[in-house]
């Protein structure tokens, strides 16, 4: 079966500094793929080459369906409405009915009463539940999120628990990178280690690690 | 390998260069008009040539770098469009005092060849300035490459456009063509400084080359102690 | 066909928050009225004078506050990450560039039709005289402005010294679209149509924005993708 996700052989260079060295990355329809590592390690580059954000120097990134982004920065636009905005993307992402799907979204994220207001107005936890609808109202097949869980509300991050947890269910792909690792554990079926540009563990979630949240940094010398 | 090359190129310029002059004062006699700083012509033609080829090496190498996504492509493209910058800014400077003294002006509006020299310097000049301006060496080749794609390409517009424009605006012609037309035997010289000028270029680019890529390694090196 | 359909997504979205705040707009439209202005008092010009420079005052003063529009054009997806968001999307690098210079070139042309009669009130002239003469070569010139603006937008957009590079760089690459704008416009203020002379001026417009938008079109992956 085609993977959902296939990195091979990914180098990134920044002038002589290895960003990332010769990543190797197969994820299959279902999985939800925990990026652990700490800040520098390489998390953030691997996701945005993976999203085509940024272009390896070497290998060959493979996405099979469309992609669902959430970086560091939210992704919406400050001087337009909550539904403005996803119509906006659900336009760019080919979305057969954007305006319905924009109004389900914003029902779905409790962001339907402020449907109208601009994104300028609204508070930070309402900002990041709009940026994940709009991350995955056009249905991705791979789901790409940079440290997702930071600074979320509990309302916001059981939202996405829901989400990736639905995702996963109907045999679409997680990837995300996270400190937060108890979230990440629950929702993980794999567990990706990044130390310094390089892949230094890849394997399922074990029960140690959902026990032991920590238990892969220790393990590997980080904590 | 590299030095021995360097060395032999510049010696060889030297010579042809000692050779020319030779033959600019001694065999060739004052121009009427202009007197002895017409000579300045057999630079002024030199130069122009040198950094015209060296602009379009370097848009060829940035199409290059395009393609193969090879940092080593953009290095040799930097380097030869700057080295082509100081040529262009020689034209230019000779340019001008080869109209002063030929012409009696230092300028005319619409001669297209000194605007087109001036648009180059100016869209290089910037090339060179946003070089300096950006960190990562992907996007800066990149960025780099777009650049100099565009600005050779505008060039010949430009030359091409002020030659129409100058046609409703007709003014002096700084140039020896359509002017005065050189004495024949006269211009057998100025393409021997052709080969002079840009046997020296050689060497000046691969200098700058060797300097680069010390300062890369310096760099690298500089990163790498930071990590560690 | 795809790539139109998903550059007037982003052109739309881009003037439907653009005529929210109308920040560039307010000031590209004040640059151009107070400049006509001063020019007005510094050139101080007879009508006969104004027919011969009327028409490079006019087209230079677009030019600077073109300036001001293009200098916005990429950077306004700089805030939350939201250029990110497009590449990220199906929408190709061609699709997002050429959004993004269908919106720069409808601002241009609300500052020009906004600026024009403030023109004729300062300077006189005869511009209106042939309107559809005039409209093409606003059109076409414009156009030339857009895709070196937004192309320098895009390439500038995440360094430093974004708003001097782009001037720098985009007013000599402009030399040659320029003289033309400067000929047609200097015609048209005088009142005459655009005759057989002139009709060269048009074609190197035409000829400039052809060879630049395609090139810029190709290249586009390399210039929004790092």
């Amino acid at each position: 079966m085609t993977p959902a996700v296939n990195i091979e052989g990914v180098w990134k260079y920044y002038g002589d500094f290895p960003a990332l060295r010769n990543i190797n990355l197969k994820a299959a329809p279902g999985d939800c793929i925990a990026l652990l590592g700490r800040n520098g390690a390489g998390k953030t580059t691997l996701l945005r080459i993976a999203a085509g954000l940024s272009r390896p120097a070497r290998g060959t990134v493979a996405i099979n369906g469309g992609i669902g982004w959430l970086g560091h920065g939210i992704g919406v636009y400050e001087e337009l409405s909550a539904y403005e905005n996803l119509v906006v993307f659900g336009q760019l992402h080919g979305v057969a009915d954007p305006k319905k799907t924009a109004h389900a979204w914003l029902e779905r994220t409790s962001l339907d009463r402020v449907a109208d207001a601009l994104v300028r107005e609204f508070s930070r936890g309402m900002r990041q539940r709009l940026a994940v609808a709009r991350a995955f109202l056009h249905s991705p097949q791979v789901v790409l999120f940079d440290e997702p869980f930071t600074s979320l509300d509990d309302r916001a991050i059981a939202l996405l628990q829901s989400l990736f947890g639905e995702a996963i269910a109907q045999g679409r792909t997680v990837i995300m990178s996270t400190h937060q690792l108890r979230e990440a554990m629950e929702l993980a079926t794999h567990v990706a280690l990044i130390q310094r540009g390089a892949m230094v563990h890849f394997g399922p979630r074990t029960s140690e690690m959902l026990a032991d949240p920590g238990y892969l940094y220790r393990t590997f010398g980080e904590a | 390998m590299r030095q021995k090359i360097i060395i032999a190129l510049l010696a060889l310029s030297s010579i042809l260069l000692v050779r020319n002059l030779y033959v600019m004062f001694l065999q060739l006699s004052d121009e009427l008009n202009q007197g002895a700083i017409w000579r300045i012509f057999y630079f002024h033609l030199p130069s122009a040539m040198t950094s015209f080829i060296g602009f379009y090496i370097g848009a060829g190498l940035s199409v290059m770098y395009l393609w193969k996504k090879d940092l080593k492509y953009d290095a040799l493209a930097a380097v030869i469009n700057e080295v082509s910058l100081v040529f262009a800014l020689i034209t230019l400077i000779t340019g001008m005092i080869w109209a002063r003294i030929a012409w009696g002006i230092w300028w005319a509006v619409g001669d297209h060849r000194l605007t087109s020299y001036l648009v180059c310097i100016l869209l290089y000049a910037g090339y060179l300035m946003l070089r300096r301006s950006v960190q990562d060496p992907a996007q800066r080749a990149s960025l780099s490459a777009v650049i100099a794609i565009f600005a050779s390409l505008d060039i010949m517009i430009v030359w091409k456009s002020i030659e129409w424009w100058r046609g409703n605006h007709p003014g002096p012609v700084l140039s020896i063509r359509d002017g005065g037309g050189m004495a024949p035997g006269w211009e057998g010289l100025a393409y021997w400084n052709v080969l002079a000028i840009v046997l020296l270029a050689i060497p000046m680019v691969l200098i700058r080359h060797k300097q680069e890529q010390m300062q890369g390694e310096i760099d690298s090196v500089r990163r790498f102690a930071h990590e560690h | 066909m795809k790539t139109l359909r998903q550059a007037l997504v982003i052109t739309r979205k881009d003037l439907r928050a653009e005529l929210r705040t109308k920040e560039t707009l307010n000031a590209a439209v004040s640059f151009s009225i107070s400049v006509l202005l001063l020019f007005s008092f510094a050139l101080d010009p007879t009508p006969d004078q104004t027919m011969e420079i009327g028409g490079g005052v006019l087209w230079m003063i677009f030019l600077f506050a073109g300036t001001l529009v293009f200098n916005r054009s990429f950077a306004r997806e700089l805030p939350n990450d939201c250029l990110d968001a497009l590449i990220a999307s199906p929408a190709s690098s061609a699709a997002i560039f050429l959004g993004k210079c269908f919106a720069g070139f409808s601002m241009m042309l609300i500052v020009e039709v906004l600026s024009l009669p403030v023109f004729g009130l300062f300077f006189g002239g005869r511009i209106m005289d042939h309107p559809f003469h005039l409209i093409i070569t606003l059109l076409l010139s414009t156009w030339s402005v857009t895709i070196m603006g937004t192309t320098f937008s895009a390439l500038t957009v995440n360094l430093r010294l974004r708003e001097l590079m782009l001037p720098v760089l985009v007013y000599p690459m402009l030399l040659p679209a320029m003289l033309a704008a400067f000929k047609l416009l200097t015609t048209l203020v005088g009142g005459q149509p655009i005759g057989d002379e002139d009709m060269q001026w048009l074609r190197v417009l035409f000829g400039f924005n052809l060879i630049f938008t395609s090139l810029a079109l190709a290249l586009a992956d390399s210039i929004l993708v790092n």
